[in-house]
């Protein structure tokens, strides 16, 4: 009680005030994840805003932002462009209901089983597909677009240097949507491309049929929504817990995420999850706990219904400004550096995940296969056995499996023994499975049989076990 | 004489030349601390847990960071601790010393050109106007 007292009130000012500002750095990406992922762009502030408010209660993590996502409309934008915007507003329910179970079954845990490559992977791959989503939207359009672009990007650099109250992009924003309508510069806009209803979202069942084919539609959407959302809210949950030096309930916040996304399909939004750039953008203005990320949902909504109007005239040229930003900021710079000094294998593994997002559109599947690749290269980093001769003493180095196996075997038939008694030496090895013992026996037996006596020493206590259950077995018949 | 000397580390050369200097003073008491303070950069925090093999991991890499200032330290064979903060560098660096009521922050300077101290700001400088106890800027 006294910390839940804590998380809600123990920074009223700061909270306050960093809530504010991220409402206002959030408008701008909101309305541009919606039209990324194909909706009104109503879709997406109904998301930010039931996402955030829901999650200031139900979280685990104070202080973290999540809303409506780039890399969850990302992955949404088949399914509206073939079923239509209630399949996703069912798909977003599902979602939710995916990631309580996740989070009742402690999957925050598996967090650990994905190696920093593959998230600097999806990181990168993220911000590569955020940025050529924004391509159709000023490449060939007219010069004023690109003009409009460029100015957009000058502005977000060199603003923060003067004005560090009010989020730049909220400010590019303002003026030039006002320089866009006074001007009368031909520019499409955001009501080109959606429209904006100045109301608070409403509880509504999406309107599709309850039958298994419709389930066979949404369930592969879902389920990547919720393994890619779960993955963005974990880093990101990561990220606040170290700049503030607390800790945070994982398995909480993916339950937290899953309420979030249940509650706010019924509402006529899409699915999101936590959003690392506003997340930093709170924590640094001063935002620690609960109630910075409900003001943020709800001034954010009153903010909308308030210049709703002015919404629609906002031109795509800065939008797309805005969304070029946050690709740049969303790219791991390190990653050249990483690219030149990690082992191979993990650059490897990074480009692959990069590669197959780029090529599939579906940042779940870059992930598995990450995560996979890595998997298989960890294998066979481990499976490598290294063996010695120190006179009639033969070391084993490294782990004993079934993936291993086949070196240790080899070791023998190529060398030639002529002791009359040879050791085996297993202090640095360990046996693992019934492969290795089946290993370890074939070889006793094939020195024996040429009349070398073998003794097998140094074993610890669970490779001595797993022997003599074995040869327990193999010498009753 | 100073007590209780705060000094500022990033990892660069100019933190060994202010811990050089930061040697000498504390040689003069063998009751004087330096606290060495190392700040996790706001803006560092989403590629440091990215390339942080876990996140236990994470504050000995950072530790590790300011290995060359311990070193010097440790063979000038002075009184020192290490303190890793979370936060924006300058801003941090002056609440910490406030807070404290540290006697004397020592801080290197990186010489930036007028042009970059326009751009980035000077850590130093920002430090040296706003600590309520005396600053040195070692060049």
């Amino acid at each position: 009680m006294q910390k839940l007292k804590q998380q809600w009130f123990g920074n009223i000012r700061g909270d306050v005030l960093a809530g504010i500002v991220v409402a206002l750095a959030l408008i701008p990406e909101a309305i541009a994840f919606s039209i990324i992922a194909g909706v009104d762009p109503m879709v997406g502030l109904y998301a930010s805003f039931c996402i955030a408010v829901i999650i200031a209660f139900v979280g685990g993590r104070p202080g973290m932002i999540s809303a409506a996502t780039g890399a969850m409309a990302l992955l949404m934008m088949p399914l509206i462009k073939d079923y239509g915007l209630d399949y996703l507003l069912a798909a977003t329910i599902l979602t939710g209901i995916i990631q309580i179970l996740f989070g009742i079954f402690k999957v925050a845990k598996i967090m650990k089983f994905i190696p920093n490559a593959v998230m600097i992977g999806f990181v990168n791959a993220l911000a590569i597909m955020i940025f050529t989503s924004q391509l159709a939207h000023f490449i060939g359009i007219s010069t004023m677009t690109y003009v409009f672009v460029a100015i957009t990007l000058i502005l977000l650099y060199t603003l923060p240097r003067f004005i560090k109250v009010i989020p730049a992009p909220l400010i590019v924003l303002v003026v030039l949507t006002s320089v866009a309508i006074f001007s009368g510069f031909d520019l499409r806009t955001v009501g080109d491309l959606g429209a904006i209803t100045q109301t608070l979202p409403s509880f509504f069942i999406p309107d599709i049929p309850f039958n298994f084919e419709t389930l066979k539609i949404i369930f592969p959407y879902s389920l990547a929504l919720a393994i890619v959302g779960l993955l963005e809210s974990l880093l990101t949950a990561q990220i606040v817990d170290d700049m503030t030096a607390t800790e945070s309930d994982k398995n909480k916040e993916a339950r937290g995420q899953g309420i979030a996304n249940f509650i706010t399909g019924f509402f006529g939004g899409m699915a999101g999850c936590a959003m690392i750039g506003q997340s930093v953008i709170n924590v640094k203005s001063g935002g620690r706990g609960r109630l910075s990320t409900l003001v943020a949902g709800v001034f954010l909504m009153f903010l909308i219904i308030v210049l709703g109007d002015l919404v629609v005239q906002i031109p795509m040229p800065v939008l797309v400004g805005i969304m070029i930003m946050v690709s740049i900021g969303t790219f791991d710079w390190n990653s050249f550096k990483y690219l030149v000094k990690a082992p191979r294998t993990d650059a490897i593994v990074m480009v692959t995940t990069v590669l197959i997002v780029v090529y599939t559109h579906d940042l779940s599947k870059g992930v598995l296969a990450g995560v996979l690749l890595s998997a298989i290269f960890f294998v066979v980093k481990i499976s490598t056995v290294k063996l010695s001769k120190n006179g009639n003493q033969i070391v084993v180095k490294g782990q004993l499996f079934f993936a291993s196996t086949d070196s240790f075997i080899n070791y023998f038939k190529q060398n030639v023994f002529n002791e009359k008694q040879i050791d085996i030496n297993f202090s640095s090895s360990h046996i693992w499975d019934e492969s290795a013992v089946g290993a370890v026996f074939k070889v006793k037996d094939s020195l024996q049989e040429k009349g070398i006596e073998v003794q097998l020493t140094g074993l610890d206590e669970s490779s001595k076990k797993m022997l003599n259950q074995l040869d327990g077995i193999s010498s009753s018949h | 004489m100073y007590k209780h000397i705060l000094l500022a580390a990033d990892g660069s050369e100019n933190a060994v030349r202010a811990a050089k200097e930061a040697i000498k003073i504390a040689s003069l008491s063998k009751e004087t601390l330096v606290e060495v303070i190392y700040i996790a950069d706001f803006d560092k925090a989403k590629t440091d847990i990215l390339h942080a093999t876990s996140t236990e991991t994470l504050p000995i890499e950072r530790r590790k960071k300011i290995k060359n200032v311990e070193q010097v330290l440790f063979d000038a064979n002075v009184n020192y601790k290490v303190t890793i903060l979370h936060g924006i560098p300058g801003p941090e660096i002056i609440k910490y010393a406030n807070e404290k009521g540290v006697d004397l922050v020592v801080i290197g300077s990186r010489g930036l050109n007028g042009l970059q101290e326009m751009v980035i700001g000077s850590v130093s400088h920002k430090v040296m106007k706003r600590v309520n106890c005396p600053a040195l800027i070692v060049k």
